[in-house]
């Protein structure tokens, strides 16, 4: 059982791909603490900051550190936009 | 008519604008923004990139939000993605109305959201690579106006 993790702009360089899976293990799913402890080093430290925002299911958390993700969710960390 | 639109292929604003003219008789203004990859400072290409699920249902808020703001008798809202050339348009946002303001406003708020409040990621190919752009402290003061 795994989620998806779609990585959006400067976050895909960052891990040196668009999408990752995220496996959730026996309890069958995933918190906040529990997908940044999967991530690489350098990606979990960015996707802290404060600009850095988590979608689940196409709808943007108010608060990423609510996150509770489940079998076949698709989870997507948001840098800041620029478009124009 | 209101027509909101992510395009991966390059578009004639001028076509477009000619076809949304069309659909509304009413209109006594209509007021356009196109904007370009600017062909200078040295970018060779820009490369805009979206995120399905929320770029284009974005996109479609904005523009109810646009036509709940201003009396507007038609809207049009079209955003490249994709890598495009210096010179290619990015954007095309118009907007008619019976009068002028309304139309001018709207594309003015229109477009301070789409710079730096819709689910757009740009980055810009240089001598040296490729470059991330996130949006000026100006663009955020050119949001601000509209809270």
């Amino acid at each position: 059982m795994a989620a998806r993790l779609i990585l959006l702009g400067r976050l895909a360089d960052l891990a040196g791909t668009p999408e990752l899976a995220v496996p959730l293990g026996d309890a069958a799913q995933i918190d906040w603490p529990g997908l940044l402890a999967l991530l690489p080093a350098a990606l979990a430290e960015a996707a802290t900051g404060p600009k850095i925002r988590l979608a689940l299911n196409g709808a943007v958390l108010a608060d990423k550190t609510t996150l509770i993700a489940r079998s076949g969710d698709e989870l997507a960390l948001l840098p800041p936009v620029s478009g124009g | 008519m209101v027509i909101v639109r992510l395009s991966s292929q390059s578009f004639d604003p001028a076509a477009e604008l000619t076809a949304l003219e069309g659909t509304m008789p009413q209109a006594g203004g209509i007021a356009s923004f196109v904007g370009r990859v600017r062909p200078t400072d040295g970018t060779q290409a820009l490369e805009l990139s979206h995120y399905e699920p929320l770029t284009l249902p974005g996109m479609e808020g904005l523009a109810e939000q646009t036509l709940a703001r201003f009396d507007l008798e038609g809207l049009l809202i079209i955003h490249r993605v994709g890598v495009m050339q210096p010179g290619d348009p990015i954007v095309l946002v118009a907007a008619g109305a019976r009068h002028r303001r309304d139309a001018i406003e709207a594309v003015d708020f229109a477009m301070d959201h789409l710079k730096s409040d819709a689910w757009f990621w740009k980055r810009e190919l240089r001598a040296d690579g490729w470059h991330w752009i996130e949006p000026r402290s100006a663009d955020h003061a050119d949001l601000a106006r509209w809270k």
